[in-house]
């Protein structure tokens, strides 16, 4: 490791690659829907006019889609066209794609924030508590439940959530985000129904609204939760098996101290790539969450819109979720970086 | 060529490796867990090779007087709307779950396998151009991408193995990258280059083997995820379509008759999450075992 540049100047080089990087992977995102929305199809005018177009119909949408002209045009179009937040016109809804979007993505952000939460508030202590009783019965019970979690179907588990915890027990509100009783009466301001109910004081609006969310966004928290857990395990069994630990117990310290203080301090640089990494995971996920909860996000949206045939919206919404997912994994790089003194120079 | 006319040294070797395998099985068989796990994955198997035999009904013929039955002697997990036996529909959707999974491992393992061997043997522009490439895969939503793709080509069971392949063969990419870095610069693919073998044989015969145990144990853990991937493919009803009993699917036609009829939509999810956690299982127990890294730090 050689350091040939002033510092000033290698971090903004760094910068500059790391934007570069940033800019390679969502043109490659583009790229990706773009293949999926022109190219994959035989005829992606057939595909959104339908058969029985008059050829009037069919020359004009040709002529819209810019069919005419080089594939590699066509790209740079499409690609000028995100840019310009342009993402053609909903066939299902006639609204502009990028509207949709902005009105169901909300309350999908507010759903995967408290999965994440509980995933988090849960998973790591799980995860802390498998480490340090490593081959106990603690670490058996809790890598079960992260298997499970794992392994179970997360559409199938909301179904049967559903059916226990609402239809049998009913201890938690049904599909929807409110009933229907109290859809329309606090402003939506922010999106987040619960930031919108309890700033306007609306409270029977807020807790009806908690009893909906609190089962999905339970069921998300579990399925971030067993992948935070693991995560955390392994980092914390690295951690706990190094010298420094070795050292902080014979200087006395308390087991508290060394494995909440010191080895749970060192693994919180890992940790934040993973929680990163289990948002951008979690904002996918609820895709199928969503349809059966009925909840007005992305994922319910990208669901109906798949059964219009309405691709434009489809794509929309898999290229809103896509770049979300990759600015959160390259923020989980600059994160790492900056936490993780070590990682600022790359040795290769 | 059989084993006696073999020379002695590779009579040896043979002796050797199936002395190898047997620790190995013996190891393995002290894993209670993987044993669970290797018991669901031949349970699966036995039920795809054997469906005809095991199921008690047929999969596809209605019984209207049956719809909707609760579970019963005759029935054992109950009939679906449209008086089909469930637990045949089960049995035999274990082919159908067979299928998708071994379409995309045959095709997304041996993609990935050579884009990373390749990637981490030659190095250079070549290695920088895959490797971005495999990059924006990685960083792209996975079942996201498989729905948009699927909802360009058409439903059915191949578009989506395709959709599935199109996102699965990455972390090949990258693991088979990371061990053929490692490879290239040993002793022993030097002395085989100085013996003037070719970067063909190198890679096919000298770093790919390598890379093979740490791909098998992605690989089983892999299964768990196309086994998900797929079923949620199907319950959006963009995998297999009617009257084909694949499990996602099934599950989504029994969703209309969840707080009724409860039976029609939770078994066959039962099913699903019982081979993933087994394919889990499975996958733990091998890493423990396989994995070249982990072994070392024991």
């Amino acid at each position: 490791m050689t350091a040939t540049l002033p510092r000033p100047l290698q971090l903004l080089v760094d910068f500059g690659t790391w934007l570069l990087t940033v800019a390679i992977t969502l043109l490659g995102l583009a790229a990706l829907t773009f293949f999926i929305g022109r190219v994959l199809p035989i005829d992606p005018v057939l595909a959104i006019v339908g058969e029985k177009a008059t050829p009037e119909v069919y020359q004009r949408v040709f002529l819209e889609l810019g069919l005419d002209k080089p594939i590699w045009q066509q790209f740079a179009e499409y690609v000028g066209k995100i840019l310009r937040g342009d993402f053609g016109i909903s066939y299902s809804t006639s609204r502009p794609v990028i509207t949709d979007l902005l009105a169901f993505f909300p309350a999908t952000l507010e759903l995967a924030t408290i999965g994440l939460i509980i995933g988090v508030v849960l998973g790591i202590p799980m995860g802390v508590a498998s480490a340090y009783w490593h081959e106990k019965w603690p670490d058996h019970l809790f890598r079960i439940v992260g298997l499970i979690g794992y392994s179970v179907p997360i559409f199938w588990l909301s179904l049967v959530g559903l059916f226990v915890f609402y239809y049998k027990l009913g201890w938690v509100a049904g599909p929807g985000q409110v009933d229907v009783f109290f859809t329309g009466i606090v402003t939506r301001w922010t999106g987040s129904i619960l930031i919108d109910a309890s700033t306007q004081g609306q409270w029977d609006v807020f807790w009806n609204a908690v009893s909906h969310m609190i089962l999905p966004a339970t069921l998300i928290g579990y399925y971030s939760l067993a992948y935070i857990s693991r995560m955390t395990r392994s980092v914390m069994l690295d951690q706990l098996s190094r010298e420094y630990v070795l050292t902080a117990r014979l200087k006395g310290a308390s087991e508290f101290t060394v494995v909440m203080r010191h080895a749970l301090g060192n693994a919180a640089i890992p940790l934040v790539t993973v929680i990163a990494l289990s948002y951008g995971g979690l904002l996918e996920g609820s895709v199928l969450v969503e349809t059966i909860f009925s909840w007005p996000g992305i994922g319910n949206y990208i669901y109906s819109s798949l059964f219009a045939a309405d691709m434009n919206a489809v794509l929309g919404g898999t290229l809103l979720v896509g770049v979300v997912f990759v600015l959160l994994n390259m923020l989980s790089d600059v994160l790492y970086s900056i936490l993780d003194p070590r990682s600022r120079r790359r040795t290769s | 060529m059989s084993d006696t006319t073999l020379p002695a040294p590779r009579n040896a070797l043979r002796a050797a490796q199936l002395k190898e395998l047997r620790g190995f099985a013996k190891r393995f068989a002290r894993n209670p867990l993987g044993m669970v796990g290797l018991f669901i994955v031949l349970l699966l198997l036995f039920c795809a090779a054997f469906a005809p035999w095991i199921a008690t009904h047929d999969p596809y013929l209605p019984t209207l007087t049956a719809r909707l039955s609760a579970p019963s002697a005759e029935y054992w997990f109950g009939a679906d709307e449209l008086g089909r036996d469930i637990y045949s529909r089960l049995v035999y959707g274990s082919r159908l779950t067979l299928l998708i999974v071994g379409l995309v491992i045959v095709s997304s393992a041996p993609i990935g396998l050579l884009i990373g061997v390749v990637s981490g043997t030659v190095g250079g522009w070549v290695d920088a151009v895959f490797m971005r490439i495999t990059d924006v895969f990685l960083a792209v939503p996975k079942l996201l991408l498989a729905l948009a793709f699927v909802a360009a080509l058409g439903p059915g069971i191949v578009n989506a193995a395709l959709a599935i392949t199109l996102t699965a063969w990455p972390p090949y990419a990258r693991l088979a990258r990371a061990e053929a870095l490692i490879v290239r610069n040993s002793d022993y693919v030097a002395a085989i280059r100085l013996a003037g073998g070719s970067e063909f044989r190198i890679i096919v015969f000298h770093v790919i083997p390598m890379c093979l145990s740490s791909v098998i144990v992605r690989m089983t853990f892999d299964m768990a995820g196309i086994i998900l991937t797929a079923a949620g493919l199907g319950f959006i009803g963009l995998g297999a379509q009617p009257p084909l009993p694949e499990w996602g699917a099934m599950i989504s036609t029994g969703r209309k008759f969840i707080f009724d009829q409860w039976w029609v939509a939770t078994i066959p999810g039962a099913a699903i999450f019982i081979v993933s956690l087994g394919f889990n299982l499975l996958g733990d127990a091998l890493r423990d075992l396989l994995d070249p890294h982990l072994r070392q730090r024991n």
